[in-house]
């Protein structure tokens, strides 16, 4: 099936089995592989992605379900050459021991303070339960993205 | 994990999205959302031959005033539940219940009506919704019928829904006085329910279970003690009565039982 999807504000089209996943979509035909398959089985949140502005998993996406939408991952988030508030606000609190959930916990975070600008911790802490921390960083995670909720992008 | 072969049919219609189940019949399935049938489909447990994808009908997304309760459209995400102040105003248990499922990513994309279809009795929203006594609107190829939750929720992943039917609303009555509390037990934060526990007290309380046999559950016993002036504590005692808890590898029957006595003990002493 044909398809037209915007990621990070480029027009992509391609031709998709339907049962092609958005997150494979978005790695194998797209060729961005910043956003991570982790579970499989949208528990992790590691695949998190933005869709039309609001969080989703996208190994529990269809391709063809994104068809006319604009997808945000990772790669799309930094604005010539600085980082957005949240990717800088993980930097500086250490958000991040490993590194495989981070984009997943960023994307998420980023759709959190867009529908919550002004968080408290326990806010941040719902609002990222669903993505997993195998390091267990999430004090550091916290932090962050109350660092980031301080500064406005 | 990549689902099994399907052909993909985009319905930008109700009246479409019927005349695709009359073509396929049961070799076809509606995807909403897709948060409980695509992770089905993924491990294969599930295997469509044709996918009618209802999830752009947008006309079925909607939370309105009816008078003495809200229509609600079946496609209305979890997320448009969860911070509508309508609902919030009228129906609070509804929403308050919308918000603990899954995480903000499956709200994002889970609707109401997707949940009741599937008919899971894990799930929160069908056992709020028997709670509520909520009603079902159903379209089909013979036109449009209505279905209390009492009759709806059938065996397990099995309601009264017909292969060719498309579930188009639910009604729920207005309890804008109502005291409630969720007690939802898991592992997980975004798990679904080990045991759930749902109390809406108005007037009467009426006390719904999650996952303590093969439907969403009303904890008949414990309404019939609290209706004959039994307290919270006593009447909690009953919660487990003609229940069939499942065994899986979060817990056994028994430890489910236990859990249904204490969420419901908790449950009442909020809304008492």
């Amino acid at each position: 099936m044909q398809i037209s999807v915007t990621v990070n504000g480029a027009a992509h089209q391609h031709d998709v089995e339907p049962r092609v996943l958005l997150v494979q979509y978005l790695r194998e035909h797209v060729g961005l592989t910043g956003t991570k398959i982790g579970c499989d089985t949208s528990s992790c949140g590691a695949c998190t992605v933005l869709v039309d502005g609001e969080s989703v998993k996208s190994c529990t996406m269809l391709a063809v379900q994104a068809d006319g939408s604009e997808v945000t991952t990772i790669e799309g988030l930094a604005r010539d050459g600085e980082l957005h508030p949240v990717q800088a606000a993980f930097r500086e609190h250490h958000g991040l021991q490993c590194g495989f959930c981070t984009a997943g916990m960023v994307m998420a975070a980023v759709s959190l303070l867009d529908e919550l600008p002004d968080p408290s911790e326990r806010d941040i802490r719902l609002g990222l339960e669903g993505n997993l921390c195998r390091c267990t960083g999430y004090h550091n995670i916290v932090q962050a993205v109350l660092a980031a909720a301080g500064e406005k992008p | 994990m990549i689902p099994a072969p399907f052909e993909y049919t985009r319905a930008d219609s109700a009246d479409a999205a019927l005349a695709a189940l009359s073509e396929h019949g049961d070799e076809a399935k509606l995807l909403a959302g897709g948060m409980s049938l695509l992770p089905l489909m993924k491990l294969r447990l599930a295997t469509p031959a044709v996918l009618v994808d209802v999830g752009r009908l947008r006309d079925l997304s909607y939370v309105r005033d009816a008078g003495d309760h809200l229509e609600i459209g079946a496609l209305t995400r979890h997320r448009d539940l969860e911070v509508s102040d309508l609902l919030g105003a009228e129906c609070g248990p509804l929403r308050a219940v919308a918000a603990e499922v899954g995480d903000n990513q499956v709200r994002h994309r889970g609707t109401i009506g997707g949940s009741v279809a599937h008919g899971d009795p894990a799930s929160d929203l069908p056992a709020a919704l028997l709670a509520l006594d909520a009603t079902f609107v159903v379209r089909g190829p013979g036109g449009e019928r209505t279905v209390a939750s009492a009759d709806f929720f059938q065996g397990f992943l099995e309601t009264a829904l017909a292969p060719e039917e498309l579930l188009t609303e639910i009604r729920v009555p207005k309890v804008p006085g109502a005291t409630f509390s969720y007690e939802k037990f898991n592992r997980r934060a975004q798990d679904w329910a080990i045991v759930g526990a749902l109390a809406v007290r108005n007037g009467s309380t009426r006390v719904a279970l999650v996952n303590m046999g093969a439907t969403p559950l009303r904890a008949r016993a414990v309404e019939d003690a609290l209706a004959a002036g039994s307290s919270p504590a006593d009447a909690a005692e009953h919660a487990a009565e003609g229940t069939e808890a499942p065994a899986d590898l979060n817990a056994t029957p028994e430890f489910r039982e236990h859990l249904a006595r204490v969420l419901v003990r908790r449950a009442l002493e909020i809304t008492a």
